[in-house]
């Protein structure tokens, strides 16, 4: 069955008909061209569809696109929309925190995400203290980077990749 | 001795040229190729282990809207060859394991394909299924060879008898799991098949190789190779699965003939992997050391089961490596296979020495400890001046240099028999040695264009995160002894000249050598002045080969592992690896690699394990949030080093390969590191909590 | 996956007449379980009923001193609330150790206590299971048990084509600290409003594994209440996994401890990863209260709770290294939450 959405990526406005069981990923990646965020699991399982979401981090994977009419999605792609690299991208260069590239448009928007959860004072599973505000340790990184599976396995260079963008040099 | 490149752009840690795509997302991967209106195909599979399917009753997936064709093995195409099973796609009823390919559905939409692909009916005659590997099987065989052209077994003097005069021995069995590769890009193609004339194919396919790929498509479909051409400028990793194509890109071919004009997409989903795209055997190796008091070998042999699948032999050379690493006058090693009613194992990076650096490595743990000797103390005293199995000396073999530095670094020195403790946790250390051949394949062409004042390398190549795109200009600005920035490469394209599979760690090795050969052409004919469009080649065959040493690169790991005194959690909160490995290309990219493979060696010691019941013939764990592949949270510091390695006699370059080594010993550094921390002796991976629940305080 | 009609209604009494109405129609909130079950062909609804926009996303302070947290709010904001982190630390910690920063985001507080098992037969529709396909048999018995229950399960399990065996676990972490808290679940149904205690909200196999709670078609969960339950200031959630992050528990505890004078006053657990339900483990709690807070009684109060525990066998050993591994966390937990004094 299908219905018509509107959706806002990488700052252009779409109108586009999917099918109720269209997820979000394969709106942006079958029916509007972005493949910026990739397809490793399609079960929520690796993080590699990671966009921002409304502002979070989030699978597309796991959200049916009809249920995210009128949503603002920015992929890694739309991070650097004016051609210029976000500060998460430009450290990830730096620190050689890839190498197939396949995860990565996914750990980029986690990343931010990540910064802007610690800007919040979000807690992780990592904190030391639950009450205190988090800082970007190695630890409280890679806790939250966790939901981004790299088979490459350039996590020891994520990390850092992280902290620099978040000021936090390592 | 090779004339060697003098290194100028060789050696510096130059940033991935093809970065700015990756972080972005903007790289193209095979499923990512823009084309026009593409059509998706579903795959069905089979939910029997063996039997026949007697019907396929398509009706009902036929009458969604939206699908454009169903095929089965019953109205697909008839290959021009099945000699080789696994491509044999929907070529018979006959089902040799659970989860093989038995038709697909192609749609509009992929929503559409798999609904559909759901709605086929299928009736089977189910016959009893045999996918048990035990060592006690009454039917192992010895196959012909092992991976890579080995010999099964060797022999030298008598094992038994320095077994039975030794002063100290050691005698057990070690296991590996079975493991998936999982690079994070599922295996996809997407094909379009042109009918004009004589047809035309087009594939865009995850491969580690676009030549072999097309060779093998070439010959299942019965085509000139110049009617098809591979792209793949991207692989979203590989470790081996994407070396050779595998029946999801048979059937894409299969599916792009049936709607010709069309381009069709098939992507394996995460699950479907664990039944297409081959994996590691388990292996079950016995493992047998004899030494004096002083801790000098007079026997190693390791007598190596695992398993293949019956439609297509793949024998993993896990007992190679010990047929080379440490003297002893006496020697076995042995391989026997259970052919199984299961999917068709393939290469897992490292094939062979991944799992048979594991057995061995932690018997010499064992040793050690039974002689108390220091292990790198043991290991040194075991180096062999020449290659055991050949006698030949070796291009360079600096293991010995890695222990000391590794140990060094690592801070080794002081370790006593047993670790400490440190608040919950109990801590122990350990090592292992690594080592990966510097093979060089037989074909691999380089061009070399000049043209607006720029050179163009063209060459076949892959580069599955590994920085070919990066490297391979290095070496070529150094052969032409220009600046690199005035270097492109064009790789990932059957349109280049022939290249060989991004396999064996021998990428690096091979186009590198046709580049410089192509170089030295090309400089040869046009001299410092080329004219525009001057253009040269040159192969790897007419390249130096030394046939006088035995060439392998070599490392030493060393682990801190931690475990809770309560749980028996597992944490190594420390991985360090010095290798030697000649050259270092690029330090950036190998490093990378080298801390890719000891993490995922890391993944391979604490959690990988595709758990196969045999009771239904499956991976029962066949996805990634039940195989678990290391996270971020699972890693702490990883370092690696490398020596400032010369070696004269591998290539031009003097480069040995790097990809696979770091995947090497590193189990068996864990497993040596637990023991160390808690005193239980896991010898059958992975370390899990429930192995050493028991032995907790 | 098989076609849905979708629907969003205007208010949530809409959402719950539009499900209740049509036996095959669901509610969808953060969709991280139920997308994967459509895909999976696990689940296979007509009709999809989106509520994750109608329920409320307030966290508010209840008149008893308690808090009631609306089913829309994410596991994120719950685990970042402050009250949440000062007052009801197991709670936080717990939504913390479970899934992903991204699917925290995503997963609400009414959604998640509802997400069904990680039995791998059970996401595998090619494999028998009596949760997905009641009387099809279960495909655990003997297999792959590793996440599989040992409490609540009978001594001798029926054996795998029984039509109502089921050994599998509920995945929950969160649930596990709300079982521990005394929490209650308000839920909206078709015949109007009710209180469900949570520790009543999920049920055993007893003869229909299908059913993983007591919630009937068209129950639509609107909040969940914590009371006021000043010893859960000091309270801990321990998960014990195969990885250290982004995985299901092996087994959890959830525990809330107040000592005095070296005594037990009183004491909250719930174990995770060991049966059909977070298990509220009711014995171990009894066998405390009173009991001088020492490493002694927290060994009786875990041998008491697992008196009971039925290890399974299975591949690799089958799952009997969770009855003392649950144990030892539990007395480890007890043993952190213990006053330095005491």
């Amino acid at each position: 069955m299908d219905a018509e959405i509107s959706l806002r990526v990488d700052g252009e406005a779409h109108r586009l008909t999917v099918d109720t069981r269209t997820t979000l990923l394969d709106a942006l990646r079958e029916r509007l061209g972005n493949t910026s965020p990739k397809k490793g699991c399609d079960h929520g399982q690796c993080g590699a569809c990671t966009v921002l979401l409304d502002g979070e981090r989030a699978l597309t994977c796991l959200a049916l696109a009809v249920a995210y009419d009128g949503a603002e999605v920015v992929t890694a792609d739309g991070l650097a929309a004016d051609g210029e690299l976000h500060p998460v991208q430009q450290a990830f260069l730096d620190r050689d925190a890839f190498q197939c590239g396949y995860c990565t448009p996914g750990q980029v928007c986690s990343a931010v995400g990540v910064l802007d959860e610690v800007r919040r004072g979000w807690p992780s599973h990592a904190s030391p203290d639950l009450t205190g505000d988090p800082e970007l340790s190695h630890d409280e990184v890679a806790e939250r980077m966790s939901g981004n599976i790299c088979r490459c396995a350039a996590y020891v260079n994520i990390v850092p990749a992280v902290q620099q963008a978040g000021g936090q040099a390592s | 001795m090779t004339e060697l490149v003098e290194p100028r752009a060789m050696g510096r840690a130059l940033v991935r040229r093809d970065g700015v795509q990756k972080v972005r997302g903007t790289a193209t991967y095979a499923v990512d190729t823009p084309v026009d209106l593409p059509a998706y195909c579903h795959p069905v599979q089979a939910t029997i282990a063996r039997g026949r399917v007697t019907a396929m009753d398509t009706t009902d997936a036929e009458a969604v809207d939206g699908v454009l064709a169903v095929l089965t093995p019953f109205d697909a195409e008839r290959l021009a060859s099945t000699e080789d099973a696994e491509y044999a796609v929907l070529q018979s009823d006959e089902v040799a394991f659970r989860g093989q390919l038995i038709g697909v559905v192609i749609a509009e939409t992929s929503e559409v394909a798999r609904e559909a692909a759901d709605r086929v009916r299928v009736s089977y005659a189910g016959q009893p299924h045999d996918t048990e590997l035990s060592a006690d099987r009454d039917d192992l065989y010895a196959p012909g060879q092992v991976n890579a052209g080995h010999e099964t077994d060797t022999a030298e003097g008598d094992v038994a008898a320095a077994m039975a005069a030794a002063a100290v021995t050691v005698e057990q069995t070690y296991e590996t799991a079975m493991y998936h590769n999982n690079p994070l890009e599922p295996h996809a193609t997407t094909a379009l098949w042109d009918a004009a004339g004589d047809g035309f194919l087009t594939l865009w396919d995850s491969t580690q190789g676009v030549h072999p790929d097309r060779a093998a498509v070439c010959q299942v479909f019965g085509l000139a190779e110049g009617q098809v051409q591979v792209i793949c400028p991207y692989v979203g990793g590989g470790f081996g699965s994407k070396g050779t194509p595998h029946a999801n890109v048979m059937l894409t071919a299969m599916a792009a003939r049936a709607l010709p004009g069309r381009a069709v997409r098939l992507a394996l989903t995460r699950q479907q992997m664990f039944f297409l795209a081959g994996y590691r055997t388990p292996t079950i190796q016995q493992v047998q050391l004899a030494a004096d008091r002083d801790g000098r070998l007079s026997a190693i042999a390791i007598d190596v089961v695992e398993q293949t699948s019956k439609i297509k032999e793949f024998a993993e050379q896990t007992g190679v490596p010990a047929r080379m690493m440490y003297a002893s006058p006496s020697r076995r090693t042995t391989h026997r296979l259970a052919a199984l009613d299961v999917p068709v194992p393939s290469w897992m990076r490292a094939p062979g020495e991944c799992p048979g650096m594991f057995g061995p490595e932690v018997a010499m743990d064992e040793l050690a400890e039974a002689l108390a000797i220091d292990p790198i103390e043991l290991r040194i005293r075991n180096e062999p001046e020449v290659d055991p199995e050949t006698g030949k000396p070796w291009s360079s073999r600096h293991l010995v240099e890695c222990l000391r530095e590794g140990a060094e670094r690592f801070g080794w020195a002081g370790r006593g028999p047993r670790g400490h403790r440190d608040g919950d946790w109990l801590v122990g250390t350990g090592v292992a040695a690594s080592v990966y051949p510097t093979l060089r394949q037989a074909t691999s062409t380089a061009t070399i264009r000049f043209a607006g004042g720029r050179y163009v390398v063209e060459i076949g190549a892959a580069d599955l995160g590994t920085g070919s795109w990066t490297i391979l200009p290095q070496i070529a600005a150094d052969a032409l002894g220009v600046d690199v920035a005035d270097v492109d490469a064009r790789i990932g394209d059957t349109r280049h000249p022939v290249a060989s599979v991004a396999g064996g760690s021998s990428g690096t090795n091979t186009w590198g050598s046709a580049i410089v050969q192509a170089a030295r052409e090309f400089r040869g004919t046009f001299g410092t002045d080329p004219h525009d469009g001057a253009e040269a080649s040159g192969d790897v065959d007419q390249a130096a080969q030394d046939e006088d040493h035995a060439a392998y690169a070599f490392g030493a790991q060393f682990v801190e592992a931690r475990v809770h005194a309560d749980t028996g959690e597992v944490r190594v909160p420390r991985l360090l690896g010095v290798f030697a490995v000649g050259r270092v290309i690029n330090p950036r990219t190998a490093r990378s690699q080298f801390i890719g493979g000891m993490t995922m060696g890391l993944s391979m010691a604490l959690h990988e394990n595709s758990v196969f019941d045999t009771r239904i013939g499956q991976v029962a764990n066949h996805d990634l949030a039940e195989y678990h592949v290391v996270s971020n949270a699972d890693v702490d510091a990883v370092e690696a080093y490398w020596l400032d390695e010369h070696d004269p006699y591998v290539n031009a370059m003097g480069s040995k390969g790097i990809g696979e080594i770091g995947i090497v010993g590193t189990a068996a550094a864990v497993s040596n590191a637990v023991h160390h921390a808690t005193g239980v002796r896991v010898r059958s991976l992975p370390i899990t909590l429930d192995k050493l629940l028991p032995a907790l305080p | 996956m098989k076609p849905f009609a979708f629907a969003r209604p205007a208010d949530v009494a809409e959402a719950v007449r539009t499900v209740a109405a049509d036996p095959a129609a669901v509610f969808l909130a953060g969709g991280t379980n139920l997308v994967d079950h459509l895909k999976l062909g696990v689940a296979t609804p007509d009709v999809v009923v989106d509520v994750r926009r109608l329920t409320s996303r307030e966290i508010a302070d209840t008149a008893d001193g308690g808090l009631r947290m609306g089913a829309a709010v994410t596991n994120s904001e719950l685990a970042a609330d402050r009250r949440v982190r000062e007052r009801y630390p197991v709670l936080a910690q717990a939504l913390l150790a479970g899934a992903s920063g991204q699917l925290r985001n995503a997963a609400t507080t009414g959604g998640n206590p509802l997400q069904r098992t990680r039995c791998v037969y059970f996401s595998d529709v090619t494999t028998p299971c009596n949760k997905r396909e009641p009387g099809s048999g279960c495909s655990a018995i003997g297999g792959y048990t590793r996440y599989h229950a040992v409490l609540g399960v009978p001594p001798t399990p029926p054996g795998p084509t029984a039509p109502d065996t089921c050994i599998a676990t509920h995945p929950s972490d969160m649930a596990v600290a709300l079982a521990a808290l005394d929490a209650q679940v308000q839920v909206l149904g078709p015949h109007g409003e009710r209180t469900i205690p949570f520790v009543e909200l999920h049920r055993l196999p007893d003869g229909d594994p299908s059913r993983d709670t007591v919630l009937e078609h068209g129950d639509l969960i609107t909040a969940i209440d914590l009371p006021a339950l000043p010893l859960a200031v000091n309270s801990q959630y321990r998960k014990v996994r195969d990885r250290a992050s982004y995985a299901f528990a092996l087994v959890s505890v959830a525990a809330a401890l107040e000592v005095a004078d070296g005594v037990v006053r009183d004491v909250r657990i719930a174990l995770g990863g060991v049966a059909h339900k977070p298990w509220r483990a009711t014995a171990a709690e009894e066998a405390l209260r009173g009991a001088p807070a020492t490493e002694e009684s927290y060994r009786a109060a875990a041998a008491a709770e697992l008196a009971g525990a039925v290890p399974q066998p299975g591949i690799d050993d089958g799952n009997a290294f969770k009855i003392p591994l649950v144990g030892r966390t539990l007395i480890a937990v007890l043993r952190d939450l213990t006053p330095s004094e005491a």
